[in-house]
């Protein structure tokens, strides 16, 4: 019910834009988003399109091996009280709010990367995909532990029957048993990376860039929304741009969630 | 008897490695987030006096307290509760104990997961499109709030149901075997049993409503607002925006402020967790079945 109530609303605003003023090759092919200019406003999201993807690519690369590592340690080689403690710090570390996320990534790891890698400005692709994957890691981590505690004790049982050590049982029974759950939880953690706001706002830079190298900085589709929404005029024809971003952000999370929902079902049914 | 064979030995060794390994990951994992929560606390926890909390910023925002922003954001999360509360259990009670298993039900389940997924920013577009303009709230505690609730409604939705499928259903068959109706079930023997599972989602709800910010940017909360809101047709300060507005909009804050706020943040947000985590482990320790 609501879903379909939040889809009309952004297309009943995004709607005037699409027909009246987008040409689909200046939105998915054009670089120059300048919406405030008053000879030539232009909307290329192009840039914002690859400032999103760049991040969140990032993002899944430092996140996603160590979610998998840590969610197969607490699922297969640790028991009782340790595993129950790390569950807990995991799931805590999932609630620390975004904008406090993109704190972090203005005043702490901002000055490390300047530091560190002895680059002018820190707020940059490696920055915001770290922060996301930071962020990203313990939902990961939770759904990936899930789809492996999925898996029948039955199946580990005969293997060790067998004389399988754990790491054998790990890698030969339960990761392809839980493929699709691991799947599922690595494609939410995308969709989640993908629709963050606050804190690519703050640690990515904010240039409107096509990013060569993970030092520069870039903008992110949400974070365009999040900072031009505010000085437009309701109703102008940047507003109306500004959701068609919005539109084209639910269409992509939106197929992101069906896509890991289907591999979950297909889990069930299986089992 | 049994000699360990070559092989065996490998395969130990092998064992071992690999669980060092993982280990390692895991510890890598947390490790980050510990040491940045202990960097905040040793910025941000001499920020913190009784004054930061009780006052109203002055100074274009560079000195004085949280005080607005506080409020704004108790304002916020109950007004949010209020609007969602009801409407989650009662969703939850009727996908639980009511509905058919047909696909009007199976494409409901299906839009709730989806609805949780969806970015924040797309429900703030939601919100400014439908609360603030098109119901006409403007921007108000109440356009804020009704967004908040949209958002978080899958959380209440969904652990609601969790806690009410957790009563095993022979509860439910004595209950209809002794002529009991399906609300009357419901209501004296389901519900009971899980209320406390469902206010373990309700404080879960609440973390995550206090730490939202995009979607409150655009539909009710100020940038600086020195006075306390009166009603919901308010516009309020809120401790997320702040942070954000003080970090990087504002020049000329000190270093210690923007960590303070962040610091009271994280502390309220972990509290209700660790709290709804408690609660969740002693409801299984207590279960009778």
């Amino acid at each position: 019910m609501f879903i379909i109530g939040i889809f009309v609303f952004v297309t009943r605003e995004g709607l005037g834009f699409i027909t009246s003023r987008l040409s689909l090759a200046e939105f998915f092919g054009s670089t120059a988003w300048r919406p405030t200019s008053n000879a030539h406003p232009s909307y290329g999201a192009l840039a914002l399109i690859v400032g999103t993807a760049s991040v969140t690519g990032l993002a899944m690369l430092v996140s996603v091996p160590f979610s998998l590592g840590a969610a197969l340690y607490i699922s297969e080689f640790s028991r009782g009280r340790v595993a129950e403690i790390l569950k807990i710090l995991v799931e805590l570390l999932a609630a620390i709010p975004s904008v406090v996320w993109g704190f972090i990534g203005l005043s702490v790891t901002n000055p490390l990367i300047i530091r560190v890698f002895d680059v002018p400005v820190g707020l940059c692709v490696l920055n915001a995909g770290v922060i996301l994957g930071l962020m990203a890691a313990p939902i990961m981590t939770t759904l990936a532990e899930d789809a492996l505690k999925a898996v029948p004790d039955a199946y580990r049982e005969a293997a060790e029957a067998l004389g399988a050590t754990r790491w054998q049982i790990a890698t030969r029974v339960v990761l392809p048993a839980a493929k699709n759950g691991l799947v599922a939880a690595v494609l939410l953690g995308v969709g989640r990376g993908f629709g963050e706001t606050m804190a690519v706002l703050m640690a990515s830079g904010h240039a409107i860039n096509l990013p060569t190298s993970p030092f520069d900085s870039v903008r992110a589709l949400t974070a365009t929304i999040a900072a031009e929404l505010g000085e437009t005029a309701v109703g102008s024809e940047h507003y109306r741009a500004l959701f068609t971003l919005g539109i084209l952000l639910f269409v992509v999370t939106f197929g992101i969630n069906l896509a890991a929902d289907v591999m979950v079902r297909g889990v069930r049914r299986k089992a | 008897m049994f000699e360990a064979t070559q092989l065996n030995e490998r395969n130990r060794r092998m064992q071992s490695l690999v669980r060092l390994l993982l280990l390692v990951m895991t510890v890598l994992l947390i490790l980050p987030v510990l040491a940045i929560l202990a960097i905040m606390v040793v910025k941000g926890g001499p920020a913190i006096t009784l004054d930061f909390l009780l006052t109203e910023p002055t100074n274009g925002m560079t000195a004085g307290g949280i005080l607005p922003a506080l409020v704004g954001t108790v304002w916020l999360v109950s007004v949010a509760l209020l609007a969602s509360v009801p409407v989650g259990v009662a969703a939850a009670v009727y996908l639980s104990e009511y509905a058919p298993d047909n696909w009007l039900t199976r494409s409901i389940n299906l839009a709730i997961i989806n609805l949780a997924g969806v970015p924040s920013i797309v429900h703030a577009l939601f919100g400014l499109g439908a609360f603030v303009l098109f119901f006409k709230f403007g921007t108000s505690i109440l356009a804020a709030s009704f967004t908040l609730a949209i958002m978080t409604l899958p959380v209440v939705i969904v652990s609601t149901r969790e806690s009410l499928q957790a009563v095993p259903r022979a509860f439910r068959e004595a209950c209809w075997n002794m002529g009991a109706t399906r609300w009357q079930t419901t209501r004296h023997v389901v519900l009971p049993n899980s209320i406390s599972g469902i206010l373990t989602g309700v404080i879960l709800e609440v973390s995550r409503t206090a730490g939202e910010t995009a979607p409150i940017m655009f539909t009710g909360a100020a940038f600086f607002l020195p006075f306390l809101p009166q009603s919901v047709f308010d516009q309020t300060m809120a401790l997320s925006l702040h942070l954000f507005v003080i970090s990087t909009q504002v020049p000329g804050v000190p270093e210690g402020m923007p960590y303070g706020v962040a610091l009271v943040l994280v502390v309220l947000v972990l509290t209700m967790n660790a709290a709804s985590i408690a609660f969740r482990m002693s409801l299984r320790r207590r279960k009778k079945w």
